[in-house]
């Protein structure tokens, strides 16, 4: 089942144009990540397949219905969805549990208050004002009020942005329980390791188009690139492309007839794939 | 699946978490609650003297009428109208529009706190007015019965109207620096701070197009003696004009609340 399909998104501000043309389709159940820069059109296209923002053109599904839906059909809708947008600052003046269990009210069938506590890692923090959270509890917070109302499809809009490591492991962990739970997510990052340790499927997206959608293990021909045994020769750094670098490494001990000196081989990174790609479409 | 929670049952909620939310910004409850009085303190201290030998009327009792009405004013259009900007520039607008939240519970939210915070500040002004001012309460039923509805109508145009408002200023700093000098010409214009038959007849005019003037006249048929209605403009307290007057304010204001809200800043 298709949980959200796109076709054909467009998106300008003024001159801007901010979605040029986005084609999606994601299933239920899969983490979907959005990669790209900074610009490139992430917050534009969540904000419209959550409701914020109209489409200049195109054809937009979520959940089956036209997010721009209003009234009683819109309410049953948002009922369906959590929402989780880049930074906010709001309800400071509230103790963490007392704003959870505020939005929980907004439900027809929302989760365990403490439950949705416990599981982002908040259960210290219950009876604390929102603005003595740090930045990287405040984010955790927003993950709760995103998902207090037991959502099907949940987006985070750069959801660890600011975190530090151990953050960002826990908040991933957490990620993946949801996921267990039969919850469909929509992610954007600019994190490629982030993207490439929960998503089912990544779409690489850079001034408003898509330019790949395939699987961590896969995007931009990374299974197959060819790896770089490198060695330092009589001359100096050698250098040399191969798909099969055992082989290279293998006529290089004959050569050599003891230790090739300085011998490494590497694989390109999702990182190197992914600079390629962005670096590609702007020339 | 169960349904979503009723419109009415979520502005309720929103009513007590505005509450909450302005009960523990400790500044603002005092200023709130206080300013008024203050106000009546220092009036009080200059104009001594009665209003009117016949009725005997003192400026304090004048004043309070004036008072308590622009507290409408500045609790509900002036602070709503200030406070959602800020509350966009926050995303906390954003964040509830996200949610199966009706945008008219987040009204009926924002309009019962207008109301329990000008319940508070009623209370106050009228027994440190009673204790220090010499203020007359009135004893009729029928003029608490005056100022029950005109308190109710008053709060629900003022916040629709603030609601209206709040989608002029472009964000949450320029807010106070637009808003707040609407209110005070309001309230010269509108016999606040002096009696209103004295400002020039083109003040008058002016004033009578807007919801203050109304409430304040209102407010002074609750606390002055009828005999002093022969000294308003048109020779009486005008209660059924009020009324229609605050309860087109209050449509207008709900139009132009439903049509100009935004859930951002520009």
């Amino acid at each position: 089942m298709k949980v959200i399909e796109v076709k054909g998104l467009v998106k300008s501000y003024g001159d801007f144009t901010a979605v040029a043309g986005i084609d999606l389709a994601i299933e239920a159940g899969e983490i979907f990540a959005l990669l790209g820069p900074n610009g490139a059109g992430k917050t534009t296209t969540v904000e419209i397949l959550a409701g914020f923002r109209s489409a200049d053109s195109g054809t937009v599904s979520v959940l089956g219905f036209d997010p721009a839906t209003k009234g009683d059909a819109g309410r049953a809708w948002r009922n369906r969805i959590g929402i989780v947008l880049q930074t906010a600052s709001d309800s400071g003046s509230f103790k963490v549990h007392e704003i959870v269990k505020h939005f929980s009210n907004f439900y027809a069938n929302p989760r365990d208050v403490d439950q949705v506590i416990e599981a982002v890692g908040l259960t210290a923090k219950r009876d604390s004002l929102v603005l003595e959270l740090s930045g990287g509890q405040r984010r955790r917070l927003d993950v709760a009020l995103g998902i207090i109302g037991n959502p099907e499809l949940l987006f985070l809009d750069e959801p660890t942005t600011g975190f530090d490591p151990e953050a960002r492991r826990a908040f991933w962990s957490l990620i993946r329980d949801l996921k267990a739970g039969g919850t469909t997510i929509l992610l954007t990052t600019h994190y490629l390791d982030e993207a490439e340790e929960l998503a089912d499927r990544v779409a690489v997206i850079t001034a408003g188009k898509i330019i790949e959608i395939s699987t961590p293990a896969l995007l931009g021909g990374r299974s197959t690139a060819k790896a770089t045994v490198s060695w330092m020769g009589p001359g100096g750094n050698q250098s040399e492309e191969s798909n099969n670098p055992t082989a290279v490494v293998a006529k290089l001990a004959a050569q050599f007839s003891d230790d090739i000196p300085e011998l490494t081989i590497t694989r390109p990174s999702l990182e190197d794939i992914y600079l390629k790609m962005i670096g590609r479409h702007h020339e | 699946m169960n349904k979503v929670p009723g419109t009415i049952k979520l502005g309720l909620l929103r009513g007590q978490m505005e509450i909450i939310q302005f009960s523990r910004q400790k500044e603002a409850v005092v200023f709130t609650i206080f300013f008024p009085v203050i106000l009546l303190a220092i009036f009080g201290s200059v104009f001594k003297d009665s209003l009117d030998s016949s009725t005997g009327v003192t400026f304090s009792q004048y004043f309070v009428a004036g008072m308590i009405a622009s507290g409408l004013v500045n609790t509900g259009f002036q602070n709503i109208a200030i406070n959602i900007p800020l509350e966009r520039d926050m995303g906390a607008i954003k964040r509830l529009r996200g949610t199966p939240l009706p945008i008219t519970s987040y009204f009926i939210g924002k309009a019962i706190s207008v109301f329990a915070s000008m319940a508070v500040q009623v209370l106050i002004l009228l027994i440190i007015g009673a204790a220090f001012f010499g203020l007359n309460m009135p004893t009729e039923p029928s003029k608490w019965f005056t100022f029950t509805w005109i308190l109710i109508l008053g709060t629900a145009s003022s916040t629709a109207l603030g609601v209206a408002f709040s989608s002029v200023p472009k964000n949450g700093r320029g807010a106070a620096a637009i808003v707040s000098p609407v209110v005070i010409i309001l309230q010269f214009f509108s016999g606040v701070f002096f009696v209103f038959t004295q400002l020039p007849g083109w003040m008058q005019q002016v004033a009578a197009i807007f919801p203050l003037k109304w409430l304040t006249q209102g407010m002074r048929s609750v606390f002055l003696p009828d005999s002093f209605a022969a000294q308003e403009v048109a020779q009486s307290w005008e209660s059924g004009r009020t009324a229609i007057i605050l309860l087109l304010w209050l449509i207008v204001g709900l139009f132009l609340a439903v049509k100009t809200f935004r859930w951002e800043n520009k």
